[in-house]
This record gives structure tokens, C-alpha cells and sequence, in this order.
């Protein structure tokens, strides 16, 4: 008997607990069903747990029967696995992807219409250059500008053309798919 | 064949023989067709109670429970029995009628919007929106309902949808739900870092819950257990799931647990949480609680795991199909028993010198414990007994010693009085055989005791214990200890005349309110045929003790 144990050393004080808050912004690619009341079942589940969902986009993949849920959850706040176990849990979520920022791409898509007056007009034609996005409607009194790009890109710009002006902002929330593997 | 002859021969595949429930308007389609169709139908007089008894009857039975409510207010009665279910994880199919599907979305009449409005608390649930999809509905329910973790399913059939004619084949393949896939095994290296914990343990305790009744697993239990002298104790809803007479039992834990299964918590380096799952009832202030453990995790609901108390080994699984294993795991590590010597030293120490106890009185009045210690006399603890909510709930818990899993029935997660009675008609149907006795609060029985026409009706023999306390007792207790005895809203009296009220709907009334009685009105009632109460005369203002104040460490155990 004095032997036992000793092989099968385990000291309860190395056990680690898992779990628990990332730090960092999250973003989910849910595969879905694609039937009525699923989207209506997750956002129910986040509001009855306490999560609470910064963006989220909706649509359809290339399979017809299932649509793609994309949408960023705050890991500083929430425990991202207690998150994922949940809607692991909804019977229609088919596939879950906690998106690791270095092998995704993600893009999100926004449209500001900003004050542009004859003494600021020239200033946010040129941002609308750098940040290579597109004026899509123009006004006596305003322009409206398309930006796509990761979510900082859309950040920056909003925060370049704010002191001009903001009239109205729409963001479509971040869409998401892996990269593919280099070839070897 | 119209599409709810379908929905019959689809139950008839599942193996479906009752069904409790009440007609109306957007379900007589489905009526029409049980007309035809070879089902025993339990009418009950309250949708709740359907719901309630479908409970007891997958409880006492394993077998999946079947309720019926038409739409609009008969839906929304069933909403407590499916919210109950879900929090106690009961197997059980809740099948609607909707109105007509040009009337949805036009608030017409008897309409509301079931699926939502129970959402947040099914396992799934299904609108039909073409009756073709009836079969396959029902078919899904089921495995979903009685797979995986179980719980309540919801199917809502649109009136004008189940007049339909439909080819029916019936569907023997497995149903196609890719969303949907229990993790049954359990990784054999987390067992195997498990089963290496145990045996460098030199404190542990098994903590079992309802997960363990679920899953049939409590002579796995036992054989875990065995494999070394590992104390077990059990959360309310798993009580039966080990024996309590057994040596190795500290008794139930948490808020009304003992104070050796909750100190023994307390000093435990390692847990192993086997079908439970954290709630606040046993952990009280989670910043305190058990501090000095590590926390094996065995669940088939991996959101279980880690949810309240990170766990250190997480194993997502079935237990049954768990618990083998790791016992085999542990058996061949061979660890020294005397290890655990110490342990079993201090665990003795508290129960010489904290046993469950209370004051007898020295004239005829009747103490509640002795009520159920009389109760489990009488019944030789071999009936299935089911409760309501409230100090008799927990009193039962306490002084009824549960020697097998499936004879405890009661609302451990939602905590719904009321639930009593119709349980017990679920599982007096499920099970005519058997002793099937309910320890009923007056304040909860009250609720629900239009279904004594019920059990009249379909001569169900169960037998009613009223513990008659006059009053909201585990209120009165809050409000004594932790409201600075402001009562308010709690006593009971003067009426009913439970006797006779029990004798207006066909049953036998007797009562009791002298301890030499006692033993005596048990026996009597439990021997006469057909429906009884027994309304028992208990203390009034009894307290339940030990008990950790909500939101309290088990060091902080009162009484
Ligand atoms: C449906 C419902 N309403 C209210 C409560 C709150 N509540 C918990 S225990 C209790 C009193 C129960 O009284 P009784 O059935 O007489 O049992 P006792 O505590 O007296 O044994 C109440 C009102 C509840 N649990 N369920
Ligand atoms: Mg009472």
C-alpha cells in the first residue's frame, strides 16, 4: 500500500479553475436554422442570462436552409464559454465559431450623413479618400459616405468627421468568416 | 388521414397511453380524433394541474408525460407545470391548440402567443405552420423531451391545421435535429484526472442531485461510493438517488440540509457534483461557499458546468455512463483507504453531535416531524410520496428517509405550491399499483383542490396527508426570523372543513388532532379504499430547523 499514490501523484493545490472573464471583445458566427423565431429565441436567451449583445447581423450563408448570426459579446463582462454553452443549447443553433481575430476576417459596413458646408465639403471629400470609402448621396447641406472595413477603421472615420458634424449613423454590426489555410 | 389522427398514431409510436388534459375551442379537432383513438384521457379540472400531474407521472415512471390545453387561457394555465418542468428537468410534451392560422398575429379570439410566451422556459418548442409537419413534430419532441438533459417540450397545432387530410407514413427513422446532440460518454482523460483527484483526496464528499434520478444512475451511485468510504449527500431533488440509511449518507445539503452534510461541505478539499448543478439553495453566499475545495463536474448539460462554481474538472456526460467509468479509473489507482480515516473521524463528530432533532410535545399536540416520521412508519417508506411547497416540503425532506430514487416527487427548482396533488394523480395513473401518498400544505392544497374531482372520477386511490398548520408556515418562519415578526398575508383559517370539503367531491375525509390518534388515522386512511385525506392538526407556529438564512454560509447555520 505504501506505494500507492505515488505513481498516480496528483496534488489537489495544481488543479486550475476554468472559466472566467477573457478580457477582450468576442465575436460569435453562429450557424442557424433558418425558420421563424430562431433569432427571436437567441435574443431571448441574452436577455434572460444578463449578457447583453454589442452588434449583431443576420443573413443568409449559401445554404438556403441555414442564415449566419454574427455578434460581438463583451468577454470583459461576460464569461464567453457560459455564453457559447447557452446557445449551444438552443435546438436550431446548429454551429458556433468564437472567431479568433487573427485567422478571421471581418468587415462592417456603415453609412454616415454628415454636415457639409461650402467652408467643410473639400475636408470630407479627402477623409472619404483615405479612409477609400464612397460618397453615395449628396446634398446642398450634406454628404453621405459608405465606409467598409474592420470595425477600428469605421471607429476612426466616425471620430474624423464628428467635430464636422454627424446628422445620422447606421452600422450594420460585423460580419465574419475564416481565412482560408495557405496552401503548403 | 386528418392530420390529428396522425398526431395519435405518431403518439401511439412513442409509446404514448395517457394524457392529461382539458378541450376547447382551437384543440376539438385533436378531441375529435382521441374520440377514435385508444388513450386512456385524465380530465383534469385545472391546465396547471394537467401539466402538474404529467410531471408526477414522468417522475414516478421515467417515461415521457403528456399534457393537452386548447389555446389562449388554457395555454397560459399550462405555463407554471412547463416553467416547473423545465427548472426540474421533466421529461414531458405539452401539446397546444392554436387558433385558426389566418386569425394568428390578429389578437382573435382565444389567442395568445404560447410559443413565445414560453419560451424562456421549454427545451424546445415547435409551432406547426403545415400539418404534413405533425408526425415529425411530435416524433422531435420527444427525443428532445426525454434526451440529453430532459425537459418540457411545447408543440402548438393551429385549429384549422389539424382538420387537415395528410398522407401519414409513419417515421421510423431517427429524427434529424443537427442542432441537437447530447454529449452522452465523458472524456475518459478528464475521468482519469478525476478518478487520480479522488484518490488523492483525503476530504471528499459526493454531491448528487436530480441529474442522478434522471439518468437512472443511483446504483452507480452506490458503486462509486462503494469503491472507497466517499460520503454522499443529496440536493432536494435527489434525495432516493442514495440510500439514507446507508452509512455513508450525511444527509440532504443546503439551506434545510443537515449540518454534518453541510459542514462536511464546508471542509471538503474536493467535490464531485454528480446531476447537480449550484443553485442558490445549496451553495447560500457563493463567495463562502465550500472554500477550501476543488470541484469535480459531471453533467449532461455542459452550460451546467462552471455556470455557479468553476469547476476544476469539468465532465460533460451522462452519468450513468460516467459513473462506471470513473469508479473503474479510481478501483485500479487502488488508493489507501485509511486516508481517509480523519475525515470519517469529523464527519462522526458532527452527526453524535448535530442530529436532526426537535422538541416532542408532552400532550396530545402533533409536531410536524412527528407527522412525517409517523407518515414513513405507516407507509413502511415504500410509498411514492409527493409534496407541495413549503416547512412540510422541507420537513419531509428532513424526516423521511428515501431509500430509492423515483418516490420523491416535488417542485425542488421552481418551488411551486400546488404541485402536491396533481402530481400525485400523475403518478397514482403511472403507477396503480403502488402506494402513492401526498403530504399536502394547507396553503397549497387550497390552490389546486378542485382536482379532488379528478381523482374522484377516475377512482384514483391516492391518499392525502394535510399537514394542517393553519397557515403559510415557511412564510410565517421568514417573517419571524428575518421580518422582525411583522406577520402579514399568512394565516389559513377559519375555513375550509377540509373533511368535509373532501367528502363533497366523493372522497373520505378524516381527522386527526391527537398524537395517540395519529399512528392509528394513518393506517386507516391508507387502508380504505379509494380517495382519502387525512386532515392532520399539526403546531402551529413550528419552525423548520437547521436552516442557513438565504444568502448565508452553511458556517452560518441556525437552530
Ligand atoms: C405558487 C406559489 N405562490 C407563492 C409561493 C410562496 N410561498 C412559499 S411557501 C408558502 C407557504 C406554503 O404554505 P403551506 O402550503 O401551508 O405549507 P407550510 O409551509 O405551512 O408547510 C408560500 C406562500 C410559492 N412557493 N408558490
Ligand atoms: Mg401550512
Amino acid at each position: 500500500m505504501a506505494e500507492s499514490g505515488t505513481k498516480n501523484l496528483l496534488d489537489l493545490d495544481d488543479l486550475r479553475a476554468e472559466g472566467g472573464l477573457t478580457g477582450r471583445r468576442h465575436l460569435l458566427s453562429l450557424l442557424v436554422e433558418n425558420r421563424p423565431g430562431v433569432l427571436a429565441r437567441i435574443a431571448g436567451l441574452f436577455s434572460r442570462r444578463g449578457f447583453n449583445i454589442d452588434t449583431l447581423a443576420v443573413g443568409p450563408t449559401e445554404d438556403p436552409d441555414i442564415s449566419r448570426v454574427t455578434l460581438t459579446v463583451d468577454g470583459a463582462v461576460h464569461p464567453i464559454d457560459q455564453v457559447t454553452k447557452q446557445l449551444h443549447k438552443l435546438v436550431n443553433v446548429i454551429k458556433i465559431r468564437d472567431m479568433d481575430p487573427g485567422t478571421a476576417v471581418a468587415r462592417e459596413m456603415a453609412l454616415f450623413r454628415i454636415n457639409a458646408a461650402a467652408d467643410n465639403r473639400a475636408e470630407i471629400i479627402e477623409f472619404t479618400q483615405i479612409f477609400r470609402a464612397h460618397i453615395v448621396d449628396v446634398s446642398r447641406r450634406s454628404i453621405t459616405v459608405e465606409v467598409t472595413g474592420t470595425t477600428e477603421k469605421i471607429d476612426s472615420f466616425e471620430r474624423m468627421v464628428r467635430p464636422h458634424g454627424l446628422i445620422e449613423m447606421a452600422r450594420t454590426g460585423e460580419v465574419a468568416i475564416t481565412r482560408a489555410r495557405p496552401e503548403s | 388521414m386528418r392530420a390529428a389522427d396522425a398526431l395519435f398514431e405518431a403518439l401511439k409510436a412513442e409509446g404514448v397511453k395517457h394524457i392529461f388534459g382539458i378541450p376547447g375551442g382551437a384543440n376539438l379537432p385533436i378531441y375529435d380524433a382521441l374520440y377514435d383513438a385508444d388513450f386512456e384521457h385524465i380530465q383534469v379540472r385545472h391546465e396547471q394541474c394537467a401539466g402538474h400531474a404529467a410531471e408526477g407521472y414522468a417522475k414516478a415512471s421515467g417515461k415521457v408525460g403528456v399534457a393537452f390545453a386548447t389555446s389562449g387561457p388554457g395555454a397560459t394555465n399550462l405555463v407554471t407545470a412547463i416553467a416547473d418542468a423545465h427548472m426540474d428537468s421533466v421529461p414531458t410534451v405539452f401539446i397546444t391548440g392554436q387558433v385558426r392560422t389566418d386569425l394568428i398575429g390578429t389578437d382573435g379570439f382565444q389567442e395568445a402567443d404560447v410559443t413565445g410566451i414560453t419560451m424562456p422556459v421549454v427545451k424546445h418548442s415547435f409551432l406547426v405552420t403545415d400539418p404534413s409537419q405533425i408526425p415529425d413534430y411530435i416524433h422531435k419532441a420527444f427525443h428532445i423531451a426525454k434526451t440529453g438533459r430532459p425537459g418540457p417540450v411545447l408543440v402548438d397545432i393551429p385549429q384549422d391545421l389539424s382538420k387537415m387530410e395528410i398522407d401519414y407514413e409513419p417515421i421510423t427513422a431517427a429524427p434529424r435535429l443537427p442542432g441537437y446532440q447530447p454529449n452522452t460518454e465523458g472524456n475518459i482523460k478528464q475521468i482519469r484526472i478525476a478518478a487520480k483527484a479522488l484518490a488523492n483526496a483525503r476530504r471528499p464528499v459526493l454531491y448528487a442531485g436530480g441529474g442522478v434520478v434522471n439518468a437512472t444512475a443511483s446504483e452507480e451511485l452506490r458503486e462509486l461510493a462503494g469503491a472507497d468510504r466517499f460520503p454522499v449527500t443529496c440536493t432536494l431533488m435527489g434525495l432516493g438517488a442514495f440510500p439514507a440509511p446507508h452509512e455513508q449518507w450525511l444527509g440532504m445539503l443546503g439551506m434545510h440540509g443537515t449540518r454534518t452534510a453541510n459542514y462536511a461541505m464546508d471542509e471538503a478539499d474536493l467535490i464531485v457534483a454528480i446531476g447537480a448543478r449550484f443553485d442558490d439553495r445549496i451553495t447560500g453566499k457563493l463567495s463562502e461557499f465550500a472554500p477550501r475545495a476543488k470541484f469535480v463536474h459531471i453533467d449532461i448539460d455542459p452550460a451546467e458546468i462552471s455556470k455557479n462554481v468553476p469547476a476544476h474538472i469539468p465532465i460533460v456526460g451522462d452519468v450513468k455512463k460516467v459513473l462506471p467509468k470513473l469508479t473503474g479509473e479510481y478501483r485500479a489507482l487502488a488508493p489507501d483507504p485509511s486516508r481517509l480515516d480523519e475525515w470519517w473521524r469529523r464527519i462522526e463528530g458532527w452527526r453524535e453531535q448535530y442530529p436532526l432533532r426537535y422538541e416532542d410535545s408532552s400532550d396530545q399536540e402533533i409536531k410536524p416531524q412527528l407527522m412525517v416520521e409517523e407518515m414513513y412508519r405507516a407507509t413502511g417508506g415504500e410509498a411514492i410520496v409527493t409534496s407541495d411547497v413549503g416547512q412540510h416540503q422541507m420537513w419531509a425532506a428532513q424526516y423521511y428517509p428515501f431509500s430509492e430514487p423515483n418516490r420523491w416527487l416535488n417542485s425542488g427548482g421552481l418551488g411551486t405550491m400546488g404541485f402536491g396533488l396533481p402530481a400525485a394523480i400523475g403518478a397514482q395513473v403511472a403507477m396503480p399499483d403502488e402506494q402513492v401518498v401526498c403530504l399536502a400544505g394547507d396553503g397549497s392544497l387550497i390552490m389546486v383542490c378542485q382536482e379532488f374531482a379528478t381523482a374522484a372520477a377516475h377512482e384514483l386511490p391516492i391518499k392525502v396527508f394535510l399537514m394542517n398548520n393553519g397557515n403559510f408556515g415557511m412564510v410565517r418562519q421568514w417573517q419571524e426570523l428575518f421580518w422582525d415578526e411583522r406577520y402579514k398575508a399568512i394565516e389559513m383559517g377559519p375555513s375550509p372543513d377540509w373533511v368535509k370539503l373532501a367528502e363533497a367531491f366523493g372522497w373520505t375525509g378524516i381527522l386527526c388532532d391527537r398524537k395517540d390518534d395519529l399512528a392509528g388515522a394513518m393506517k386507516t386512511a391508507l387502508e380504505t379504499e379509494g380517495p382519502v385525506l387525512l386532515d392532520v392538526r399539526v403546531t402551529p407556529n413550528e419552525n423548520c430547523f437547521p436552516m442557513i438564512p438565504a444568502g448565508a454560509a452553511a458556517r452560518d447555520m441556525v437552530g
